[in-house]
């Protein structure tokens, strides 16, 4: 196992390398131009290629792209073009709120799909069934602005229960956190509880259909035994990647939900970034989104084994 | 055991939840105004770049020497008392007491004097001034001496300008940052602090009251007047979805709404608590600007045709929609300013498709494509471009429409290229009517390698804009802009789409607004 990990680890290497030279090329060859966002309308063309110079840019993208290639195994993600702070610290601000998002709506979205995914595989064919594959249909096709403006409208505008928009961190109390947070996790899940919720139904309905399931049966097993410790265990490995893929979605969903809910995250770090054209901003977070991706890969390879004895590498 | 056990974790859970809750408590008393700004804060020097949320940063941290009022007169601000000589040559100025740095040291003369000159480096007006600056020097700790080469009519009001570059006064030791580097110590001597450590570049901004700080006497007038802060802390927290800023003014979440849009301002007005009002009276004037290097706008018949086509009440109804928040005004200078009037704007204020179409015919077009480069992420300025397109169908050109975000726009509009290299035809922006208040506005300029995009080149226009700088009195002023106005509108210069104004929306126990181009928050208290 140990050897595993650390072959892929040294996979990593060269996968980086590609995302590293993919994000700088597709940057460098896009229109648009941070120098002449940054002159403003009063510059001259002399003004424009004086604040490229300064930025580096009108360097040979060969030279560019070694410069900034060397910064990068030094762990330097360079400076933002446009607040002048390092890209280090501007990651880390708004890491947090990201983070939490991310988890709260993993968490609520597996331990909501799953059963319910179970659920509609044992009662499969049944009303029960039905309500919840139409509740998945919906929850995948309603775009995640539109709920988040339905849930604002509902519980924040009319019943007041809950606060319009904003983070709060753990740290400065539970409270505050969880008042902030619910919201946005509704809205990021919904999508998430609809994808897993049918991946879980699929799997656990063909895996009731094995043999031991009925030999299980059979012996007098209690149901819910029968579907949890036997039919889902067999149907975990095809679910769990599904969350992994999930988790890819996830760096999409959040910039939405970010946005709708005025969270300052990564997802509106990377947005405001592209917009503005802030080059290091979008190649250090890509690269740390794809290195992000690549361990979560790996950590569900892990899982595998143990979910499957069967599984070794 | 077990019972007590679990009865002992019951009640630590029940102490535990409002501990942490309490945890979370505001300190009590504290005055805080929450705010909308128009956009995202990411650069924090106001000379380094041109973008009105870093000027109205500035106007936080930052101080002026002169400001301008309500008038559109400069007052003075950081000055005391100042002098010309008979010759108007050399301009004496004394600065008032008690001005301090946020690190309490005193500002000087020389914190001034190379604050002028960096300021000088960047902003239009000032590279004007500077070019009849013989010499700039601080005779003592508070008297800054001027000497021009020649009388020149708009001193005060250049060190009065009241938008982007403003000149804000800085120590001397990051005033003499190149003008091309940001400065990133904000220390001003204005009547607010920066945070800087509760800076989020993108989504808060954090600005403390300045304890130290002496205002004017007089009452606050736009930027001019004392400047009073009845708040200890103004934020700024930028929201991104304009839907959600809304409801969080509506909800109380925070108390001021910069820009709301239109169709949302419309929903505002009928909330109750909430006030929605025209803060700006000067407005922002829409362009339309052509290409002037390029056929077929190289041809000033073609322009003028283009120009007689753009009604301005379609532009605004498609742009705006709320017809209490715009006007046509066919000055180019906004209208209700000293400058404003009606020379040459037949072209514009008789604006017909029948007429254009017969002038585009006699101007020998012969049906090159024209580009237009649409900036989808700006509502406005997309609507622009869509009445700009059928206007310009209708009077028979052919029309190639560009869909592209605002900031490949600005990189693709400094292009002088061929349109087959990257070039463009036309693109539209607005401007404050705060910074188009005289022919000195870049946007006015007819020098084709310092002018703004677009480049139109025309000797007399230059020539008059340099009169204007020289003017003696408002009189001669006035004459000089009735003929750049008329010179503008007879070389096309640009589509003049009237005026519109951005209403800004607060909570009822928000008090003491300053009306004016720029939002100030010196003056306003809210009462809790």
């Amino acid at each position: 196992m140990f050897s595993f990990i650390a072959k892929r680890m040294v996979a990593t290497i060269p996968v980086m390398g590609v995302v590293a030279l993919f994000v700088f090329l597709m940057l460098r060859l896009s229109p648009g131009d941070p120098a002449s966002v940054i002159a403003g309308d009063y510059a001259t063309p002399e003004d424009i290629e004086r604040i490229r110079g300064q930025l580096g840019l009108s360097e040979p993208i060969v030279v560019q792209f070694g410069n900034w290639i060397w910064k990068l195994v030094h762990a330097d993600l360079g400076i933002s073009i446009f607040s002048n702070l390092p890209v280090t610290t501007l990651i880390v601000q708004r890491l947090e709120p990201t983070v939490m998002l991310s988890l709260t709506t993993l968490f609520f979205s597996v331990a909501v799909a799953v059963p319910l995914g179970v659920l509609a595989a044992w009662k499969a064919g049944t009303w029960i069934d039905r309500a919840i594959m139409i509740f998945a249909v919906a929850g995948f096709s309603i775009p995640v602005f539109v709920l988040g403006y339905m849930f604002i409208y509902e519980f924040a505008m009319v019943l007041k229960w809950l606060p319009v928009q904003g983070y709060r961190s753990p740290f400065e109390g539970l409270g505050p956190f969880l008042r902030h947070i619910v919201l946005p996790t509704l809205t990021l899940s919904v999508i998430f509880i609809a994808l897993f919720a049918r991946i879980t139904r699929a799997s656990v309905l063909e895996v009731l259909e094995e043999d031991y399931i009925r030999t299980a049966r059979a012996k007098g097993q209690v149901e819910s035994k029968v579907l949890i410790s036997h039919a889902l265990r067999n149907a975990a490995v095809p679910i769990v990647t599904v969350i992994g893929l999930g988790i890819a979605l996830l760096i999409g969903g959040v910039v939405v939900t970010e946005s709708v809910y005025n969270i300052p995250g990564l997802g509106r770090l990377v947005l405001d970034a592209i917009l503005k054209r802030d080059y290091p901003i979008i190649q250090g977070l890509i690269l740390m989104f794809s290195f992000v991706y690549i361990i979560i890969n790996l950590m569900i390879d892990i899982v595998y084994t143990v979910i499957d004895p069967r599984i070794r590498y | 055991m077990f019972q007590t056990t679990r009865r002992a974790l019951l009640i630590a859970a029940a102490l535990a939840v409002p501990a942490m809750t309490l945890a979370a408590q505001p300190a009590a008393a504290e005055k805080v105004l929450r705010v909308i700004p128009h956009a995202d804060l990411k650069n924090i020097d106001p000379i380094w770049t041109t973008a009105y949320i870093t000027r109205n940063h500035g106007y936080m941290v930052y101080d002026t020497l002169f400001a301008m009022d309500k008038n559109l007169k400069p007052q003075p601000q950081m000055v005391d008392t100042w002098t010309v000589s008979d010759d108007q040559l050399t301009w004496t100025f004394k600065l008032r007491d008690g001005l301090k740095w946020h690190d309490g040291a005193p500002v000087t003369a020389e914190d001034c004097v190379a604050s002028i000159q960096r300021w000088g480096k960047r902003d239009g007006m000032g590279q004007v001034l500077m070019t009849v600056v013989e010499s700039l020097t601080a005779s003592d700790a508070k008297t800054i001496v001027m000497k021009l080469s020649k009388p020149y009519g708009l001193v005060l009001e250049s060190l009065g300008k009241i938008s982007s570059n403003v000149p804000f006064m800085m120590p001397k030791r990051f005033a003499e940052t190149d003008a091309f580097t940001q400065v990133t110590d904000m220390i001003g001597s204005g009547p607010f602090k920066f945070s800087k450590e509760e800076w989020v570049p993108g989504s808060k901004v954090v600005y403390l009251k300045n304890e130290d700080y002496v205002p004017r006497d007089e009452p606050p007038s736009f930027a001019a007047g004392g400047k009073v802060v009845k708040v200890d802390k103004v934020e700024w927290t930028y929201f991104p979805d304009s839907a959600t800023a809304m409801n969080a003014l509506i909800a109380g979440e925070v108390d001021y709404f910069e820009q709301p849009p239109n169709d949302l301002s419309a929903i505002l007005k009928t909330t109750p608590g909430i006030v929605v009002e025209i803060n700006d009276p000067l407005g922002n004037m829409g362009f339309a600007r052509f290409n002037h290097l390029l056929p077929p706008f190289d041809n000033a018949k073609v322009r003028r045709a283009a120009m007689h086509a753009m009604k301005q009440e379609d532009y605004l109804l498609a742009a705006v929609g709320v017809p209490d928040n715009f006007s046509t005004c066919y000055s180019v200078f906004p209208c209700g300013s000293p400058l404003e009037n009606d020379a040459g704007s037949e072209i514009v204020a008789e604006a017909n498709i029948e007429d254009a179409k017969k002038m585009l015919a006699d101007s020998g077009y012969d049906g090159t494509p024209v580009v237009i480069m649409q900036p989808t992420d700006i509502a406005v300025l997309s609507a622009f471009s869509l009445v700009t397109a059928e206007k310009l169908r209708k009077i028979g050109m052919t029309v190639d429409m560009q869909a592209m975000d605002w900031s490949t726009l600005t990189s693709r509009r400094a292009k002088r290229d061929p349109v087959s290299e990257g070039g463009w035809n036309i693109f539209h922006t607005w401007w404050i009517g705060a910074d188009v208040l005289n022919p000195m506005a870049i946007a006015y300029s007819g020098d084709p390698e310092k002018g703004w995009f677009g480049w139109p080149a025309d000797a007399e226009l230059e020539k008059l804009r340099a009169d204007f700088a020289f003017a003696k009195n408002l009189e001669e002023q006035k004459a000089i802009a009735t003929k750049v106005q008329e010179r503008l509108y007879a070389i096309g210069s640009h589509g003049n789409l009237g005026a519109f104004f951005v209403p800004v929306a607060y909570r009822d126990n928000v008090k003491g607004l300053i009306k004016s181009p720029v939002q100030f928050f010196w003056n306003i208290d809210v009462e809790r």
